[in-house]
């Protein structure tokens, strides 16, 4: 690590950085420090356009929201050389606890393995700052760590000049060391009491400059990534909490209906292992049924499977794919008069499964005057403060552990498990180990709600003269606010919802990254309160990935009647130097324009969020003999055979997390543009097995050998002081190209999504009575 | 139930239960290996892949009373090194290109790949990526292409 003086730091900052921040000294035995960023000022206006989105996004609600607490966010410099850090954030693969060590230790002068990252137990101090969403955590985060870390530094180098009497300037702060000119030196570990404060106090941070950071920037491993390969990392349901059995729950035959008795509860409760049964009642937080707790899952499952229950059906029991189609396009506002020539067409996206791997499940120990409960909860602060009204004890006894998630997507924005976990622990008087099986999982599980969009652009000649799109979507469940109670609870008033955060979600995300002239983009919403017929989340992503594919195959198909390229059109109407740089690059990478094959062809897909700018090219091959392949119980389908995705995040922090995200996200857009879905059917979804969904196996995945080039992400370099969103960046560009290149390929433009949810059903649907399927025996013929 | 014995990670363990217990349940539940993680418990997902006598398979779907006392179980916490190694050649792959992202799955797509290679070798074959198409393991975050990348560099040195 190249060494760095205090001092001149402090001029180098001065000179160069724009903003000043403010910090605290925490008065605490060892040296603690936080950041105070209430008044930092806002990030520079970007130029003025048609759209709210250019002055204030998405991003910027969530961050100044959590900035209100910042100085509640503290780094710990500890006797034994290291910084502790407690992230009032879910790690769910994202790699924030990654990249947020990277953060501290370049601040502070620490090698990153000195640094320990922990996830925070809910803190309802911190208010709106300990929502996991919105791919925002790193853009909120970026600054409240750096300055807290800053401070640090700043008074630890002040008692290292005290106790060495040396000057300020001269000290030399290197890898957890500061030296004087006399080659003297104390380590941070024996400085850390000495510099510890009495009384808290403000300090003006120093923060180190660009041109200093030497991790920040570069490629880092995740910090976790031998734990996971040997098989050690900790998931909740590796957690011994004492007494807290396997515990399952035997689900209704359609999504939200409620268990009203149990038909055989001696038979159940004689079986082997168990040894609790209960009827858990559905309520908006629980979704419910009859909870069965065993010596092991086995067990629950066997017991699950003999339940006769008597339930009442949930209110979209008569509900099937057509009906909900029928009532999105019957809430569809009204485009605005037409004037000129138009292209208009309306675009459908079935629901789609918000299934991680790891299924909901939580452990719960809920006693008569306390409660614990460890879960991955992405508003431990909304599930703290809500489970204690229900479970009838005040905030301060119930504590909620966030403990590492295994995949999210948005769906643990809803603590659903965690609510249930301790429902179920009340009820029965003992600790619980909640787990859902993947069955439930798609079936009971939140989803992605199904939408439609429309989209009329109006031309003339070469020039595009208006842009309108109508989104018309079953209602996404924002109940969980902005993560705490208060915020939260506006969603559960009458319409409040809709009103409040899903038209502030849509108006602060919806773009169109072209100049179009006017352009209207609004949002309609069927099935409110969210929650009265499904269950939804903000899963892969929010409205991004529908808006943006019909809205680039539109774009597309302008460009077509126009007789221009589709590359060449994009860069000609893209508004933003950024968009038409990744837009460039993600095309020479990937040779558009090349000739290509009969039956494959390339496509281009571009999208702005979260503070960044994507662009996608990729090939696919719609040839008989690749659509045609067979993989026992899979789909094959057409085949994305090439990725080449350009991404700007204004500062990549770990360009080798933020690949992998992007990765992640490029799978994703395949999955959701070709394959993956839900098909409703009378009140409940039809696939119960990952063999029925299709998220993108291998056999789906660009091949990596040549010919093939596999995925490539090019990350442009740092050109802003702050970095964007990277957990969701990667979706709808990819899933746009390839809605494109499929329309190439074949000659016909898609219109549903995924493209293959209206061919005949692959599979044959899991019975709902019993709700969930017996393991098979047979694993031993299936060995390789 | 019964009394049941096998080979798990080179120790000989025995676990008292009902011979009908998928072995997930016998290793996550009642002897504490938490490495094989849950994801269907239907042998799709393939979390939870380990091995038996060096071949790769689904304690989700097997009862252990299929399980014989000479029967060698491994999971990914008694995957073998190779000579003077901490981490077996795969493991180390995964941690030079980065695979991992939550993790859940990894640990199963390791023990998957492992054996994959193992097979391929002795056939005398080279790994290509229609072998790799042939792995059913989900890794809901999508590393698919890292996977790739880490399988070919591991087999080049198994």
């Amino acid at each position: 690590m190249p060494e760095v003086g205090v001092g001149e730091a402090r001029a180098a900052t001065n000179g160069i950085s724009r903003r000043r921040f403010i910090g605290y000294l925490i008065a605490a035995p060892t040296l603690v420090a936080a950041a105070d960023l209430r008044s930092a000022p806002p990030a520079d206006a970007s130029v003025a356009t048609v759209q709210p989105v250019d002055f204030y996004d998405l991003t910027d609600l969530l961050t100044d929201a959590a900035n209100l607490t910042a100085s509640l966010i503290t780094v710990t410099i500890n006797s034994d050389g290291t910084a502790s850090f407690a992230l009032p954030r879910a790690e769910v693969g994202q790699g924030i606890t990654t990249a947020i060590a990277m953060v501290i230790a370049d601040e502070l002068g620490l090698p990153l393995d000195k640094v320990d990252i922990t996830l925070s137990d809910a803190r309802p101090e911190l208010e709106f700052n300990q929502l996991t969403g919105g791919s925002n955590s790193i853009h909120a985060l970026y600054d409240q760590v750096r300055v807290a870390a800053a401070i640090a530094r700043g008074q630890l180098a002040l008692t290292a000049a005290r106790q060495l009497e040396a000057p300020l300037p001269k000290l030399i702060l290197k890898d957890g060391v500061i030296t004087a000119p006399d080659g003297s030196s104390l380590s941070y570990g024996s400085l850390t009491s000495a510099a510890a404060v009495r009384d808290t106090q403000a300090v003006l941070a120093q923060l180190k400059p660009a041109s200093q950071q030497t991790l920040v920037g570069t490629p880092q491993p995740r910090i976790d990534a031998l734990q996971i390969v040997t098989g050690t990392k900790q998931f909740a349901m590796d957690l011994e909490v004492p007494g807290a059995l396997p515990t399952m729950v035997c689900r209704p035959p359609t999504i939200n209906g409620a268990a009203l008795a149990i038909l055989n509860e001696a038979q159940v409760s004689a079986m082997s292992g168990v040894t609790d049964v209960a009827i858990i009642p559905h309520t908006q937080f629980v979704p419910g049924g009859v909870a069965v707790r065993a010596t092991t899952f086995g067990q629950c499952i066997d017991a699950i499977r003999a339940l006769q229950v008597q339930w009442a059906p949930g209110g979209a029991a008569a509900k099937s794919d057509a009906d909900v189609l029928e009532d999105l396009i019957g809430a569809e506002l009204p485009m605005t008069p037409a004037l000129g020539q138009t292209l208009d067409e309306r675009f459908t996206f079935y629901f789609r499964p918000g299934d991680p791997l790891e299924t909901n499940c939580a452990v719960a120990d809920v006693r008569p005057g306390s409660a614990e409960i460890w879960s991955a909860m992405k508003s431990p602060i909304y599930f703290q403060e809500t489970v204690a009204g229900i479970l009838g004890l005040p905030v301060s006894s119930v504590t909620a552990h966030v403990t590492q998630g295994g995949g999210s997507f948005g769906r643990h924005l809803f603590a659903d498990a965690a609510f249930e976990a301790a429902s179920i622990s009340k009820a029965i008087g003992k600790p619980v180990k909640l787990m859902w099986h993947r069955t439930d999982n798609f079936r009971q599980g939140r989803v992605h709600p199904m939408c439609t969009s429309r989209v009329r652009v109006t031309y003339l000649g070469s020039n595009v003269l208006a842009f309108d799109q109508r989104h018309t979507s079953v209602a996404t469940d924002f109940t969980h606010g902005l993560g705490e109670i208060l915020s939260a609870t506006l969603g559960d008033l009458p319409e409040g919802d809709y009103l409040g955060y899903s038209q502030s979600v849509f108006t602060l995300t919806a773009n169109v990254p072209y100049n179009f002239g006017p352009v209207t983009q609004l949002l309609n919403e069927v099935y409110h309160p969210p929650g009265s017929l499904f269950n939804t989340s903000s899963v892969r992503n929010i409205y991004s990935p529908e808006v943006t594919v019909a809205k680039e195959l539109m774009v597309d198909r302008v460009a077509n009647a126009m007789g221009q390229d589709a590359y060449q059109f994009r860069r000609s109407f893209v508004r933003d130097p950024r968009m038409l740089a990744v837009l460039d690059a993600a095309a020479k990478a990937a040779g558009w324009g090349k000739p290509m094959a009969p039956h494959t062809a390339q496509g281009i897909g571009i999208h702005h969020e979260y503070k960044g700018y994507a662009a996608c090219v990729v090939e696919i091959d719609c040839t008989p003999q690749t659509v045609s392949r067979v993989v026992e119980n899979g789909y094959t389908g057409p085949r994305v055979t090439r990725v080449t995705y350009a991404v700007d995040v204004g500062l990549p922090i770990n360009p080798l997390g933020l690949e992998a995200q992007m990765i992640g996200g490029i799978m994703d857009g395949i999955a959701q543009a070709l394959t993956y879905s839900l098909h409703l059917e009378d009140g409940y979804f039809l696939e119960g097995s990952w063999d029925d969904a299709y998220y993108t196996r291998e056999w789906n995945s660009p091949p990596n050998s040549p010919p093939s080039e596999g995925v490539q992400v090019i990350i442009m370099p740092a050109n802003q002081s702050e970095p964007g969103g990277a957990g969701e960046l990667g979706v709808a560009a990819t899933m746009a190209a390839v809605a494109n290149a499929y329309a190439r390929a074949t000659g016909t433009m898609p219109t549903a999504f995924p493209i293959n949810h209206n061919l005949p059903l692959g599979f044959t649907p899991l019975p709902t009575v019993p709700p969930i399927p017996q393991s098979p025996t047979d694993g031993l013929q299936e060995e390789f | 139930m019964a009394t049941y014995t096998f080979i798990l990670n080179g120790e000989q363990v025995s676990v008292e239960c009902d011979g009908e217990l998928r072995l997930l349940w016998a290793l996550r539940d009642l002897l504490g290996v938490h490495g094989p993680k849950y994801g269907c418990g239907l042998d799709v997902c393939k979390a939870c892949t380990c091995h038996i006598n060096g071949k790769a398979f689904n304690p989700c779907s097997v009862p252990v009373s299929d399980i014989q006392a000479t029967d060698r179980i491994t999971t990914i916490e008694g995957l073998p090194a190779t000579v003077d190694e901490q981490l077996h050649p795969m493991q180390q792959a995964w941690l030079k290109y980065d695979v991992a992202q939550c993790g859940y799955c990894q640990p199963g797509q390791i023990m998957a790949a492992v054996a994959l290679v193992n097979e391929l070798k002795a056939e005398g074959r080279q790994i290509a990526d229609a072998d790799i198409d042939s792995l059913r393991n989900i890794c809901r975050c999508g590393t698919y292409a890292r996977i790739r990348e880490a399988i070919v560099d591991a087999a080049a040195n198994m």
